[in-house]
């Protein structure tokens, strides 16, 4: 299964979820959980994103993202779940 | 969040995007030894192909794995067969000759497959010369010269064997005349090594070792960056508290490695080989082995202290990453250059003289790199440095290396411009006094063991 991490970050408005959940939608990818928190004076959303009936690769839907992003005015990083796995699970 | 803890994705963040954390060398390891063949014309053709054959895909593959993971791969290198035992044949066909046309075939294949550097420019004369050892030997400024992307090295000394001293001043030699044939910068493709280790993934000193397999992926992994602000955050605790923190952070930087070696091993369908450990500096803000050091407590690095210092960072690297990997190789220890490394270049102008230099290659391995010395530095001082790393590696067991830029026309105190990751640095004074011991041939032994 692949499963990217799509982590927002930027300052709080309105049409955030929904500008990048929508990019998301478009290409068939699920989202399986959503977190917010403050961290660090960081406004963060981070989602878990299952790609498996998706139709584009991790590659192209950061690259969406991010444009998405650019629009909102928010920063968006979108990684490989297996990253994170192999940095804090032993 | 499905056992995803957010703070861990802002951590992991924080670290590739504020800290620098990459990975910072795939290296794919090629055998060449079935492509000796005694005429060097065929044999630069064959290995020419046989290269663009194994590392036709590294970039495309290694770009691929970088662009799913989200993790930046900085650079991706070939290191093959020691060219001293693949072209033994064509040596002895063609002298001289045979070596550089294999030189050009393999900065040729290098350019065409899209790597930056390609290591095995090698002669193995810790126990003694070849022919084929004396003809990469002698040719290795010009070598250099000719190309852009081979880098040479020369493996003057071993702990079981001792230390080649007619090895050590050749090299010494080598050094100098590549100085005068390339402005200094060729140096940087050139390496004294002893103890070399034969899968190191970092260069100028990466080659094939012949224990190897046919092909096979070694990871060189980066992060000082991370562990300075981890160090940085961590003022005011105890040793023992800080290198566990270290400890935690190497591990975490090293599993990346890991995951980034398997995968691209996997997809080129070779094997995947080792993760050599070693904190690796860029000239990036904040990027620097120095300045963790002197965030554990120094006022700059090379004042009395930073042995202790290098000692405790090294420890801690070591033991979280090889809990990282099943596989540590390399040289696995935290690269000290000065030029690569902007804290280092900066320490250079204060505290850090090229003795302390050498008295911390102690506790760590790769030696005194990246060291520019004027361009006037006589051979016999460039050889004693060679031979007193050298005498370092022996005692202690560690590769250890010498990689130094006696730059044309520069003084003590001159600023030197590498260029890139390279770097700059200001010239290192050295000795004025030299050593006579090279009027004497032949080896220093080996160290009785313990």
């Amino acid at each position: 299964m692949t499963r990217a991490v799509v982590t927002v970050i930027g300052a709080d408005r309105p049409g955030i979820v929904a500008g990048i959940s929508s990019v998301l939608a478009e290409h068939n990818a699920n989202i399986e959980d959503i977190s917010q928190t403050v961290l660090r004076d960081l406004f963060a959303m981070v989602m878990l994103v299952d790609l498996s009936e998706a139709d584009v690769s991790v590659g192209k839907l950061r690259e969406e993202l991010q444009k998405a992003g650019e629009e909102l005015g928010v920063d968006v990083i979108v990684q490989h779940e297996d990253v994170y796995r192999a940095m804090h699970r032993v | 969040m499905s056992s995803l803890d957010v703070e861990e994705v802002i951590e992991t963040i924080e670290m590739i995007r504020m800290r620098n954390l990459d990975v910072r060398a795939v290296t794919l390891g090629i055998n060449l030894l079935d492509r000796a063949h005694p005429d060097p014309e065929e044999l630069a053709r064959d290995v020419r192909e046989k290269i663009v054959e194994v590392a036709g895909d590294l970039v495309e593959v290694v770009e691929e794995v970088e662009d799913e993971l989200g993790v930046p791969i900085v650079n991706k290198r070939i290191a093959v067969t020691p060219c001293s035992i693949v072209a033994a044949s064509a040596v002895r066909k063609e002298g001289r000759e045979a070596v550089l046309t294999l030189a050009e075939a393999l900065d040729e294949a290098a350019e065409e497959v899209g790597v930056d550097y390609l290591g095995g420019y090698t002669a193995l004369v810790y126990d003694g010369f070849t022919e084929a050892d004396e003809a990469v030997l002698d040719t290795i400024p010009e070598a250099i010269e000719g190309t852009e992307r081979l880098c040479a090295s020369v493996v003057v000394a071993d702990e079981r064997y001792g230390i080649n001293m007619d090895a050590v001043y050749r090299t010494a030699e080598a050094v100098k005349e590549t100085a005068e044939r390339t402005d200094g910068h060729g140096c940087a493709r050139l390496v004294a090594l002893t103890n070399a280790p034969e899968n190191t993934p970092f260069m100028a000193g990466a080659f094939h070792g012949v224990g190897q397999p046919e092909a096979c992926v070694n990871v060189g992994i980066s992060g000082p960056g991370v562990v300075r602000a981890v160090v940085e955050e961590l003022k005011d605790v105890d040793f023992r508290t800080l290198h566990d923190e270290i400890k935690r952070t190497a591990f975490k930087i090293t599993r990346v490695g890991e995951l980034v070696g398997r995968r691209v091993a996997e997809r080129l369908g070779v094997e995947f080989g080792a993760v050599d450990l070693s904190l690796a500096p860029t000239p990036e803000e904040g990027d620097s082995v120095a300045e963790i050091l002197e965030g554990i407590g120094l006022e700059s690095c090379g004042c009395p202290g930073s042995t202790a210092a290098l000692h405790l960072l090294m420890d801690a690297v070591k033991k979280g990453g090889a809990a990282a990997t099943s596989r540590h190789g390399g040289y696995s220890e935290a690269f000290i250059p000065v030029s690569e490394d902007a804290g280092m270049a900066r320490a250079a102008e204060e505290a850090l003289t090229l003795e302390k230099l050498e008295a911390m290659t102690a506790v760590c391995s790769v030696g005194i790199d990246m060291v520019v010395v004027p361009g006037d530095t006589p051979v016999e001082t460039i050889a004693g440095i060679i031979a007193d790393e050298a005498a370092i590696g022996v005692v202690t067991g560690k590769p250890t290396a010498v990689r130094i830029i006696p730059a044309p026309g520069k003084e003590p105190g001159d600023e030197f411009e590498m260029g890139g990751l390279l770097g700059r640095a200001p010239v290192m004074d050295v000795s004025d006094y030299r050593p006579t011991m090279f009027r004497r041939d032949g080896r220093i032994p080996p160290k009785f063991p313990r």
